[in-house]
């Protein structure tokens, strides 16, 4: 009985008729349902375009959701108090405020800050770069006892949380001698030092590394190059777009960063970006109320270099945080 | 690469004697012996004729040879990273664990007096320090804050994400503008956007107007009405990176799956949940431990919208209601209380390991590499 199903089955013909035309003239009637190809065709389309419509307002809805803030920074950073803290809410200013970024630039240490947090994120950016093509290279290349311990001792490093690190480095640093009657150097040796290294990209170099064949090391060995030159003449050329991700990485991370920044520096002129920006209390000492509006423009000017970077470095910022996913 | 990271680890612990195992191992090819028709003592010329292309199989020897000599060179090239990574990575590891159980730790001369759980006792709250008070802020407050953030926004944003990232994989027209729109949150700073989600979610601000409500959001609010713009502030923060690895993960999933579900006429939800999800699997395990991690360690989003532990910000005589477990660690490297610091920084790092594992161990079941 069973066997019979089976051969039955087996005998039926199935036709796609996504790949095979028919003729129009025909009407393939669909065993007792009453619908024709033409017309489920027609259903499929339908639903499709719905479907299509559907997705594209779920998706500009959220878009815009997320582009809110952004667009609720720039218009209130252009209002006056009065509106911004007025019962009714503006969707666009009454009054264009453009007073408001003259008075922050005035006020807001803008130009210190922007001064510090680029000195800090090119000697870091360096720092790691070099550290991370030589910890690379030495792992992709060259050979020693212990280095597959090693590479894994540095991986493990990964799992551990920073902040645990954050106590025991501020009595190193501090014993350093750069905390206590800090100077400039200091403060900046203090913010870079600490994270000349990294980990992650390390690993991530490495890896780029190891696609590099072989051939071109012999090759390179043949004709008497030394490993060093080896290194820069083919290697980091090589590497190159990983090399870029990497330093708009750290220069996203430093521009960010807060914690250790704030921790470390002693001195309102030392501090970065992020530091100044939720230090400065742009409070109408009269009324005790915040200024939204130079905060929002002050929040604006931090966001803008930011900007600027993605717009000209996007693929590498898209590549890199893809294989990274960290800042900095 | 972040997935082939987490492959890369699980491989390595498997067999760690390995050299390395992502290289594909050649195996010694065993030759059958020929001894048909062949005689000792006769010559006979065996012609060997192949009428396949021989693949040309790159090796990787002798690089070894040429290199091994040069023992004292790499540890050169590795110098500057191991001196960084001992002082600044190793060591700190080392040392907060040992503060966090030293008794009376003096953070200037490194004096101490034994080892002790008191530290641990001193955070929850077991032990009264000072002048007979208990510092109870730990559970009160970081304890269950951190879990709070972490439970509602790691699936919150991963689902989102997930949403998201299937439908911009679906449309054909604006995709790779709306790509971008969506990964713009990655390129702000912290603390700017923190100050507008706190200018939206003031009592005068564009949400009560919108919603028709007068409730206090952030400055002075209660402490669950105060999660609501931070985890909003954390998951719209965090999506991008999501966003990004699903959709690259999405992009490399075979259309054959999906024409084999058109055919069985499958709807499109159950598409989603029996195709799309388990297949995406390992980039959800690897978002799922990421944000976890990244969760367990908010710091700054707090400082950016409340501007201080507590939802009174900086005003001292108020409750730190709002501080997480990594504010906490902070909060005492600040008062100078290394010890609690410490033994906090222990606990965060315990929690972490545990989770960590517990999810590699239920991805051993759930996650199709």
């Amino acid at each position: 009985m069973a066997k019979e199903v089976l051969e039955a089955e087996q005998a039926v013909n199935y036709i796609d008729f996504k790949n095979v035309r028919v003729n129009p003239n025909i009407t393939l009637s669909i065993a007792e349902s009453g619908k024709t190809v033409a017309s489920i065709k027609r259903r499929e389309k339908i639903i499709h375009i719905v479907t299509t419509i559907l997705t594209y307002i779920f998706i500009l809805a959220l878009a815009l959701t997320v582009m809110f803030p952004f667009y609720w920074m720039i218009i209130t950073s252009l209002k006056q108090n009065d509106e911004i803290m007025n019962s009714t809410q503006t969707f666009f200013p009454n009054i264009v405020m453009w007073s408001n970024y003259v008075y922050v630039f005035e006020t807001f240490n803008f130009t210190g800050y922007m001064f510090n947090t680029i000195i800090v994120a090119i000697f870091s950016t360096l720092g790691t770069l070099l550290t991370t093509i030589f910890a690379a290279f030495a792992f992709a290349r060259l050979e020693f006892k212990g280095r597959d311990a090693l590479f894994m001792i540095f991986l493990m490093t990964m799992m551990i949380p920073g902040e645990m690190m954050v106590i025991s480095n501020y009595l190193t640093v501090n014993a350093f001698g750069w905390i206590k009657d800090q100077t400039r150097v200091d403060a900046y040796l203090a913010m870079i030092v600490p994270f000349a290294v990294s980990v992650f990209h390390i690993y991530l170099l490495r890896q780029n590394f190891k696609q590099i064949p072989n051939e071109l090391y012999l090759a390179a060995k043949v004709d008497g190059k030394s490993d060093w030159s080896f290194l820069w003449k083919v290697m980091v050329p090589l590497a190159a777009p990983t090399l870029i991700s990497i330093t708009i990485l750290k220069f996203m991370g430093t521009w960010n960063s807060y914690v250790w920044p704030n921790l470390v520096t002693k001195n309102e002129d030392f501090r970065l970006i992020s530091n100044g920006l939720r230090g400065s209390a742009f409070q109408d000492v009269d009324r005790g109320v915040t200024e939204y509006g130079y905060q929002m423009a002050a929040s604006f000017c931090v966001t803008v270099p930011l900007f600027l970077l993605f717009v000209f470095f996007r693929k590498y910022i898209m590549k890199g945080v893809g294989r990274a996913g960290i800042k900095g | 690469m972040g997935i082939e990271l987490l492959s890369f680890l699980s491989k390595r612990k498997k067999h760690s004697g390995n050299e390395d195992s992502r290289l594909p191992t050649i195996e010694p090819e065993v030759v059958p012996e020929y001894n048909e028709g062949f005689q000792e003592g006769e010559n006979k010329v065996i012609r060997l004729v192949s009428n396949k292309k021989v693949n040309k199989v790159y090796k990787v020897t002798g690089i070894e040879d040429v290199a091994s000599k040069n023992n004292w060179k790499a540890w050169l090239y590795l110098a500057p990273v191991v001196v960084l990574i001992s002082v600044f990575l190793l060591y700190p590891l080392v040392n907060t664990i040992f503060i966090s159980f030293a008794k009376n730790y003096k953070y200037a001369t490194g004096q101490f007096d034994g080892f002790t759980f008191e530290n641990f006792g001193v955070i929850f709250g077991w032990v009264t320090v000072g002048k007979g008070g208990t510092e109870n802020y730990f559970l009160k407050y970081a304890v269950p804050n951190t879990l709070i953030i972490t439970f509602v926004t790691v699936p919150v944003s991963i689902l989102l994400a997930l949403i998201i990232s299937v439908a911009l994989n679906s449309i054909k027209w604006f995709q790779k503008f709306l790509q971008t729109v969506f990964f713009l949150p990655y390129v702000t700073n912290a603390v700017a956007i923190g100050l507008v989600f706190s200018v939206i979610f003031d009592k005068a601000g564009v949400i009560n107007f919108l919603f028709h409500s007068n409730t206090t959001w952030v400055f002075g609010a209660d402490r669950w009405v105060a999660m609501i713009p931070l985890c909003s502030y954390i998951v719209w923060n965090s999506i991008p990176f999501k966003i990004l690895i699903l959709l690259s993960g999405l992009q490399g999933i075979d259309k054959q799956y999906y024409q084999a579900a058109q055919i069985d006429s499958c709807p499109k939800a159950k598409t989603l949940w029996k195709i799309t999800v388990p297949l995406l699997s390992p980039q959800i395990l690897y978002l799922m431990i990421t944000s976890f991690i990244g969760s367990f360690k908010e710091y700054t989003s707090i400082v950016a919208i409340f501007n201080g532990p507590g939802t009174y910000g900086k005003a001292s005589e108020s409750d730190p209601n709002m501080e997480t477990i990594v504010y906490y660690v902070y909060d005492q490297v600040e008062k100078q209380s290394t010890s609690l610091a410490a033994a906090a920084g222990v606990f965060l790092f315990v929690i972490i390991l545990a989770f960590t594992f517990l999810q590699f161990g239920v991805s051993k079941k759930r996650v199709h590499y």
